[in-house]
């Protein structure tokens, strides 16, 4: 097993960096390992995990702002956040149900390196959206800042967000600067029953393209929906759209849905709380959940895939001939996929995708071989893998951050 | 030109201008190489007219091949090529070069595909800001950023500078409401980076792109989201007996959940020079003014409308107008858009400033220009998107005192040097260009500045890509590329180990 690296400060992580650089080791960037086994698989000389940084170096919520160091985890953030009626408007997912890990693991850092998003994505953004500012540790052992602590700053390269979605490949976070908004007074979800995947497509679209700001839009196959219990009542396929805000609001704009809604299926609602249930299952994919504990290796492959949102039940219609089951959230656009057992199909995925007027999956879960095997990340053409080369020589040119992590080589 | 210091011509480059125009020629046919004196004009500058150059050749290209082709060929003669959309930047951002090609992106003005159903537009970047509202408002969609310029500002240029507007703390800038672009390489390789789906999966080149000032690529495509126009708007026009009690009611109004599509402040000067301008109805007794406008479902805005009500009577406000009509909440905005024209008839010019500082600060902000008002002799008003903490001071001047130009300047320096001070930024939306770039150390340290560079040297190593502009110091990107690291310890000995 390889050596941690537990830095309690950003001077230490540059140390940890010094010395991996200065004797060609390398380093696998870590916050709280709760998502170890999303990516190629590493073989590090060390694990530097960031975790020791933590707290919560600011927080004014009528400025809309909050810094962390990168090991702060995400619930400690939530939950301070939620005290003063605000959150993380992004929604970020928690992978932990997916991969088989404690749920609530995660760190800021994390969530910024993998961009993570819920389903409030399409009106909200995700991390990249709300990334402000960034300290940081290059693979050329030097402590860096960009970025700044407002909202709106064009002060030279977006590097937080720039650097959002890199995996701990260019840089090891020590302290971020995030966006918070107000949370909204209330929630409440219109459901349309029995809709098959393009149908739901069709109103998910007229209902996102609608006046009355809907915040999310999934579908969920009946055999899908019959895993969650807010909705496992229904016995049908299940299309559902959240309203959040203030209450005369959402009376309204729910009145105006339901008449837009009533000739497509059966109407049903869920109150806050059910509400809240659901579309946490929705941003965890609970549905494909693997028992905490259980096996990455012997499960059955996820995929996730991004698309137009019109274009997901291409997708799902392409790989349910095979015998995935699939989840749809951001109005169609996000396609989450459960293949009927461990072998990835990547060929026919990717070629769904292309079929689909092209996006990009990433395979999820599956056993490290399949993850050392095909490519994780969606391939990248020949100028695009070249440039994106030419960054790592920028930032890393020892490859020693997690090398391999999403590209080979890289 | 005051005091800005451009990277020297190269002698070989202007030496060869005869050679590299027919070259170009031989690209881009017909009336798309410009080489006479009189009919570059035009292009000598951009929104910033104190800074003027002539480039050394000016090139319309209408298809992608001829961009491929022209950056191909600067690139194997080392030539720099200076970007340009509809020349309006406010930082000098398409500054022309003198031994540089001007790329002029004007005939890339065609709208690609209007998709409803997937919400999205694909532009040519020529196209303007407006021009993409404009083709989805019969369906009751628009296009969410605004920057004032946006009737005649390209959306290729907003790409480029990442522009905003007065819906962004509600409705996101630029980089939040583009899905994708094509975009040419220095080499003259096309690459495509997003589409009509979100985010990349991986490593988010387009946030990168989005704001990088035209160093890093030429974009020929374009692909944003459109939003459903909110049902209804209303405004509320609160004056404060002071600028105070004008950012507590902001602080308030947010602190309540309340994020309003648009939240504006004027100080007393620019409320007096409006009201002069067009009489839109503004209180003259009030040292700050706030609009806030509410938008989305009627039921919800006559709601807030209340609420933002209930919240100035009780910091004091000593004026509060809620629009009845949409022609009353035009009108409550009016004065507010005619700002920089309404500067520009008590004044004989002007420099309009671009900072943000956290919200908090605006009282010792505003307290401290007063200060520095006095001390160079020059007014200043100022406009503020309070919301998101954007300061706008207009700086009075008469170009034709001696002197008073560069008065201005150090003026407009100093209040930036201000903003950072007290934990904001240099510009918020209109830039970096020339304009800042030697205030780019006030905020970044060499090796904060080193690695936005070493972005710039995986894109463009020879440094051809709109030159002198952004960075104060442009440095080699093979001494940037050397690693000095030293030191064979174990990290941090003292600590456990697993």
């Amino acid at each position: 097993m390889s050596e941690r690296l537990c830095p309690r400060d950003e001077a230490d992580v540059v140390e940890a960096v010094r010395w991996a650089v200065s004797n060609a080791r390398t380093l696998d960037v870590a916050g709280s390992g709760s998502k170890a086994r999303l990516g190629r698989p590493l073989q590090t000389d060390a694990t530097l995990e960031l975790k020791g940084l933590s707290g919560v170096t600011l927080y004014e919520p009528e400025e809309l702002v909050l810094s962390a160091r990168a090991g702060t985890p995400v619930a400690e953030i939530e939950a301070l956040v939620a005290a003063s009626r605000q959150m993380l408007a992004f929604e970020p997912m928690d992978f932990g149900p997916l991969l088989g890990v404690a749920p609530g693991g995660g760190t800021l850092g994390g969530l910024i390196a993998c961009n993570l998003a819920g389903p409030r994505r399409p009106s909200a953004g995700a991390a990249r959206d709300h990334a402000l500012g960034i300290r940081a540790v290059s693979g050329r052992a030097e402590a860096f800042k960009a970025g700044g602590r407002v909202v709106k700053n064009v002060t030279g390269y977006d590097l937080p967000r720039g650097l959002s979605g890199s995996y701990g490949t260019l840089a090891a976070f020590t302290e971020l600067t995030i966006k918070v908004l107000p949370r909204p007074e209330t929630v409440e979800t219109l459901l349309v029953l029995g809709l098959d995947d393009a149908a739901a497509s069709a109103v998910m679209s007229a209902a996102v393209g609608s006046y009355y700001d809907v915040s999310g839009a999934a579908h969920l196959p009946a055999e899908v929906a019959a895993t969650i219990p807010a909705i496992a009542g229904a016995g049908a396929a299940v299309t559902a759209l959240r309203l959040e805000g203030v209450q005369p609001s959402i009376l309204h704009r729910r009145g105006k849905l339901e008449a837009m809604l009533r000739a497509h299926g059966t109407l049903s609602f869920l109150d806050a709380d059910a509400s809240r249930d659901f579309w946490q299952a929705v941003r965890d994919v609970t549905p494909f959940a693997l028992p905490e504990g259980g096996d990455g290796e012997t499960a059955k492959v996820v995929w996730r895939v991004s698309v137009a949102p019109m274009a997901g039940p291409h997708v799902g219609a392409a790989l349910r001939e095979i015998g995935a089951r699939c989840l749809y959230d951001w109005a169609g656009g996000l396609v989450w996929i459960e293949m009927p057992g461990t072998e990835p199909h990547s060929a026919r995925v990717r070629a769904a995708v292309a079929g689909a007027g092209g996006g990009h999956a990433t395979l999820i879960r599956a056993s490290a071989a399949a993850r050392a095997a095909e490519e994780v990340f969606q391939p990248l053409d020949p100028i695009t893998g070249a440039l994106i080369a030419r960054m790592k020589n920028g930032f890393d040119p020892g490859r020693v951050l997690s090398p391999g992590r999403m590209y080979a080589g890289v | 030109m005051s005091g800005l210091v451009m990277p020297a011509p190269k002698a070989d480059v202007l030496a060869r201008r005869a050679r590299i125009i027919a070259d170009l020629r031989a690209i881009v046919p017909g009336e798309g190489v410009i080489d006479t004196e009189a009919e570059m004009r035009p292009f000598e500058s951009d929104g910033v007219t104190a800074y003027r150059q002539l480039p050394l050749v000016v090139v319309l290209p209408s298809t992608t091949e001829q961009v491929s082709k022209v950056l191909a060929y600067a690139n194997a003669n080392g030539i720099p090529v200076v970007p340009r959309g509809a020349g309006t930047s406010l930082s000098g951002g398409a500054l022309p070069l003198e031994d540089g090609i001007l790329l002029g992106m004007g005939k890339f003005n065609r709208i690609l595909d209007i998709d409803f159903a997937n919400r999205t537009v694909v532009a040519q970047p020529g196209v303007t800001n407006l021009g993409i509202t404009t083709a989805v408002a019969h369906e009751g969609f628009y296009y969410a950023p605004d920057p004032s310029s946006q009737i005649a500002c390209t959306i290729g240029g907003n790409v480029g500078e990442n522009s905003g507007g007065v819906h962004c703390l509600k409705y996101g800038l630029t980089t939040n409401n583009v899905l994708g672009v094509e975009m040419v390489l220095i080499t003259g390789e096309i690459i495509r980076l997003g589409g009509k789906h979100l985010d990349s999966g991986g490593l988010d080149l387009l946030g990168l792109i989005v704001g990088s000032e035209g160093l890093l690529g030429v974009v020929t495509e374009v692909t944003v989201r459109i939003l459903k126009k909110p049902e209804t708007a209303r405004a509320v026009l609160l004056g404060f007996p002071s600028s105070e009690a004008a950012g507590a009611c902001v602080a308030a109004i947010i602190a309540a959940g309340i994020i309003p599509g648009g939240m504006e402040m004027m100080d007393k000067m620019m409320v007096h020079a409006a009201e002069a301008f067009l009489g839109a109805g503004y209180p003259l007794d009030v040292e700050a003014l706030l609009i806030v406008e509410l938008d989305g479902p009627e039921a919800e805005v006559n709601h807030l409308i209340d609420r933002v009500a209930e919240i100035g009577n009780g910091l004091g406000c000593m004026t509060l107008r809620a629009s009845t009509s949409e022609e009353e909440r035009v009108a409550f905005w009016a004065g507010r858009k005619a700002a920089f024209p309404a500067v520009g008839r008590i004044s004989p010019d002007y420099l309009c400033m671009d900072g943000t500082i956290p919200r908090k600060a605006l009282p010792l902000v505003l307290k401290r220009m007063e200060e520095m008002s006095e001390k160079y002799g020059l007014r200043c008003g100022n406009v503020f998107h309070a919301g998101d903490g954007n300061l706008h001071p207009l700086i009075c001047y008469d170009a034709n005192t001696p002197g008073e130009l560069e008065k201005a300047e150090a003026f407009g320096a100093d209040i930036l040097l201000l903003c950072v001070e007290v934990g904001g930024v240099l510009t918020g939306e209109h830039g970096v260009g020339v304009e800042k770039r030697d205030l780019m150390p006030s905020m970044f340290n060499e090796i904060d500045l080193a690695h936005q560079e070493r972005l710039k040297c995986a894109f463009d190593p020879e440094a051809l890509l709109n030159p002198g502009k952004v960075f104060p110091v442009l440095h080699r990107c093979a001494e940037l590329g050397r690693m000095h690291v030293s030191g064979g310890k174990l990290p941090f000995p003292d600590l456990p180990r697993f």
